[in-house]
Parts: structure tokens; sequence; C-alpha cells
């Protein structure tokens, strides 16, 4: 991947208020770049719901993003709990986050859901007690 | 409809850029969810919310809104007016609740956004 430009960015844990900086900045980046605006869009969403959930339900991880002439790679892992279930954690609706997470705006079993839909593949690998690394790549 | 005739609608005071208040609306969009706001919301949009965080305006970036408003005269910290000011967006505040400034806004005219 010789055009590649590669992010790198540590997401942590447990802080709510900035939960989003990474996505922000991807985002700034990529219009900086020139990447079509729709694109942008679909990256911004898919990422930041990403980066919300690192927080909010996996102790923080670590978000890479590769951009090369074709396509936008987004690498999301973390070392949290692992998905139980992940075909219910895909139902639109289906969440298990706190109230307090909900208070704060979030948690309404939207965001996986949200994640494949603004991307153009989504893998999911997750092992309980271990962790989960999602990979979504969004085609320029 | 612009900024401007929807503040005049819903007796909205402007917090952060005044002088882009003649920006036309695209839709609006009610909600306290930001996930929902994430999946629903379409270009030009303007969001109403009961929800006062910096994720609102994480949201509001993402997705370009032109403008927040805070219902039931909520009013956002002053780091987060200073973000929505580097961003470019502007923010009202207004002392109706979520659906008398929704209902207000949609009988004078203005295109749903989500929900």
């Amino acid at each position: 991947m010789e055009d590649a430009i590669v992010l790198k960015y540590q997401v942590i844990d447990g802080e709510f208020q900035r939960a989003g900086e990474v996505s922000s900045d991807v985002k700034h980046k990529l219009k900086q770049l020139g990447v079509p605006a729709d694109i942008v869009r679909k990256v911004a969403i898919a990422m930041y719901e990403g980066e919300v959930n690192m927080v909010i339900h996996a102790n923080g991880g670590e978000i890479t993003v590769e951009i090369t002439p074709e396509q936008i790679r987004m690498i999301l892992a973390d070392v949290g709990p692992g998905i139980p279930d992940v075909e219910k954690a895909m139902q639109a609706g289906y969440s298990t986050a706190s109230d307090a997470t909900r208070n704060l705006g979030f948690g309404a079993g939207m965001g996986l859901p949200n994640m494949k839909k603004n991307t153009d593949s989504m893998d999911i690998e997750t092992k309980l007690g271990e962790g989960t690394t999602i990979t979504m790549v969004v085609r320029l | 409809m612009t900024l401007r005739e929807a503040a005049k609608i819903i007796e909205a005071e402007v917090l952060v850029g005044e002088d882009k208040l003649d920006q036309e609306i695209g839709s609006i969009c009610g909600s306290d969810m930001m996930s929902e706001v994430l999946a629903f919301t379409k270009d030009q949009s303007v969001l109403l919310t009961g929800l006062c965080n910096t994720q609102v305006l994480r949201t509001a970036d993402m997705l370009d809104l032109i403008c927040l408003i805070f219902i039931r005269d909520k009013k956002p910290t002053p780091e987060m007016l200073e973000m929505a000011e580097d961003d470019g967006r502007v923010v009202m505040t207004t002392h109706f609740g979520m659906f008398s400034a929704c209902g207000k806004l949609y009988a004078a005219g203005a295109g749903a956004g989500c929900m």
C-alpha cells in the first residue's frame, strides 16, 4: 500500500466528553485531502458511532484509518468485554446501554446498524472477555 | 425558511452566529437521541434538542448541521459555545418545549428532517 496515508489514534476510556474527537479529526483531514463530501459524511457517521461505542462499552481502544485512492478503511480495536450476540447487536433498537448512557443521548440501539448502513463493508471480530475489532471500508 | 425566520417563530435567543441567520433551512429534526439524528438527518439541517452536552456539538460537526436549537431555555456551557463558533455553527435557545417548538415551525411550513 504505497499510496496509503495511515492515521492512528488512542480512544480514552470513560472520557465521554471527549468521545468523537478522533472522528472529528479524521473528518477534517479527509476534507483537507479533497475527499467528496458524501464520502466524508459516511466515514464521519460510522466512525463516530464506533468511537462512542468504544467509550461507553469497551474501555477505550485504538483506531487506525488507512486512506488510499481507492478506499478508506477504519479499524476500531478495543480490549473490552466483547459482544455476546452480534446478530442481536446488529438489530436496530437492540441495546445493552445503561440509563446513564441513554441520558447522554446514546444507547438507542442504532449504533452498529448506522455503521453498517454508512459503509460498503463491515466486519466484526469479537471474543468475550478479550475485545472487539471492527473493520469498516468505504470505497471512494 | 431562513434561520432568522425560524428564530422569530419560536422566540429564540441567538447565542452564536448572529451573522449567519440568512441561511436557508433544508430540514428540521427534533430529537434527544444522537444516534437517531445520525441515522436520519439530511443536508442543511437544524436540530432541536433537549440534550445539552458536547456530543450534540460533535453530532452537529459530523453531519455539518447549520444550527442547533436548545429547547426549554437550556444554555450550553461557554466551552460548547466556543466549539460551535469555531465550527461556524449557529446556536439558539428557546423557552418553548420540544412539542411546541416543533409544532410552531412545522405549522409555519418548515420541512421535517427526521422526527
